[in-house]
């Protein structure tokens, strides 16, 4: 298999160079008192090698995840009574700031390393057979809530499509100019859902219309919503937060 | 170590704190500090209870900074302390220095010390500081634990599941760390006001003086 791995993910992708200061103005408040505190007396007063260790640190212990991660390790499942609700709007912008994807004219694209490229239009992934999970999702911030989602399997739609099981990555391009991805076997592990669905009825906007990736083995900012492109690869593709400095693996 | 100390000679100087002691001490004082001050700013973001720590005091400048310091610094906490635990209960550290340890003697030295009267024996510890030392330990212990709860809430589920699931651990979280914080508070206080004690913990070597009240 030969496929370009490199997908058309560019064009709603934030600009490196923005990206780049976001990280300098990060280091820059990231040397509060309490690490120059820490930091004095030492040599290591050098901004840029504590970023490099810390990086690097992030990088290890995105190793360990994996290492730790057991792809038959289920999520614990919850009764619909422990349901929070409302359950709680989250993402980079205001709920006044939600995308409204067109349901008629949607396409899923999809790119990579995946044999059939064929874009899904909604009715397409309607038809596929559909599971829903009651599961807890965890933000990265520290709260979570139990929510339910339905969709399908997303082992089965990636392999439905053709998609190289053995590459790396997976990655997601939104709809509000999100981006994420995630690692090879989570894609695959049992409860890792392609949702159409929240509590039952169609996705709405602000929990991600027209769909989001559930993955209850990860930290809700791993869960991309608004889908509209999804690509294999074995190039690390980041993601928005991670761009900045959340680990990647971010698994739970 | 203790039992040496409460051998020696008046006046003759001896080691109190052994070098793996002291050196496993003062990497412990960074990683505490880092996992503390970077585990406030973590809290921040989603505030357990009513009151936030206020920015100045916490570190990593944001959340993903703070992150990146707290799953740094866990690796120098739970392999220096470890090292710590395994060196402890196999040098005999721990028996010799925390044991023995009655309640009756808690209760009778912490009445004495609220009253005023302390007593010191360089080396030597007293009921109250043994139980001190033996909770902080297993405080961390439960840090630990916890933290690999609200970390792995799906990979470590039996686990979290002893701490209340994940919502549980965060709690058991917080509060083992404001104890461990207290300790550090009175830990340090008891420094200021016997400043004698901090300087063995750096060199190992202390005066021990018979004057100072025997056990």
């Amino acid at each position: 298999m030969n496929m370009p791995a490199k997908p058309d993910r560019d064009l709603v992708r934030p600009s490196r160079e923005i990206i780049k200061i976001e990280r300098r103005l990060f280091l820059k408040q990231s040397l509060s008192l309490g690490a120059l505190t820490l930091l004095s007396g030492c040599d290591i007063t050098d901004a840029d090698s504590v970023k490099k260790v810390l990086w690097g640190m992030s990088r290890w212990n995105d190793r360990v995840q994996a290492f730790l991660f057991n792809p038959n390790k289920l999520a614990p499942t919850f009764p619909e009574s422990a349901i929070t609700k409302p359950f709680p709007f989250n993402a980079y912008y205001s709920e006044a700031e939600v995308p409204h994807v067109d349901a008629a004219s949607y396409k899923l694209k999809l790119g990579g390393r995946i044999k059939d490229r064929t874009p899904w239009t909604l009715e397409q992934l309607y038809a596929l057979p559909q599971t829903s999970q009651i599961t807890r999702h965890v933000c990265v911030e520290g709260w979570s809530a139990i929510g339910k989602w339905g969709g399908v399997m997303f082992k089965n739609f990636l392999e439905r499509v053709g998609a190289d099981l053995s590459a790396k990555y997976v990655g997601f391009v939104c709809a509000d100019n999100y981006y994420t991805s995630i690692d090879m076997p989570t894609a695959l592990h049992p409860q890792t859902l392609l949702t159409f669905k929240f509590a039952d009825e169609i996705l709405p906007a602000k929990y991600g219309f027209p769909m989001k990736l559930r993955i209850p083995t990860k930290l809700g900012f791993k869960n991309p919503k608004h889908i509209m492109a999804i690509f294999v690869t074995n190039t690390y593709p980041g993601g928005y937060w991670e761009d900045m400095g959340y680990n990647w693996f971010s698994g739970s | 170590m203790a039992n040496q100390a409460s051998a020696a000679a008046p006046g003759r100087k001896t080691v109190i704190h052994p070098l793996v002691v002291r050196i496993t001490h003062w990497i412990n004082v960074i990683a505490i500090a880092i996992m503390i001050l970077s585990g406030w700013r973590i809290y921040d973001a989603s505030p357990l209870f009513n009151f936030e720590f206020p920015p100045v005091i916490t570190l990593g400048g944001w959340l993903a900074g703070a992150l990146q310091w707290h799953f740094a610094a866990m690796w120098l906490l739970v392999l220096n302390g470890l090292f710590y635990v395994c060196y402890g209960f196999i040098s005999g550290h721990f028996k010799s220095s925390f044991l023995p340890l009655t309640l009756q003697s808690i209760w009778r030295e912490l009445k004495s010390a609220l009253q005023g009267r302390i007593s010191h024996e360089l080396g030597v510890y007293n009921a109250v500081q043994r139980a001190a030392y033996i909770g902080v330990i297993c405080m961390g212990v439960v840090l630990v634990l916890s933290g690999l709860s609200i970390w792995k809430p799906v990979q470590f589920q039996e686990l979290a599941g002893v701490m209340g699931g994940y919502e549980g651990a965060r709690i058991v979280h917080f509060v083992a760390m404001a104890l461990v914080v207290f300790f550090i508070v009175v830990h340090l206080t008891l420094v200021v006001l016997v400043p004698k004690t901090f300087w063995p913990m750096v060199s190992g070597h202390a005066e021990v003086h018979r004057k100072d009240k025997p056990k």
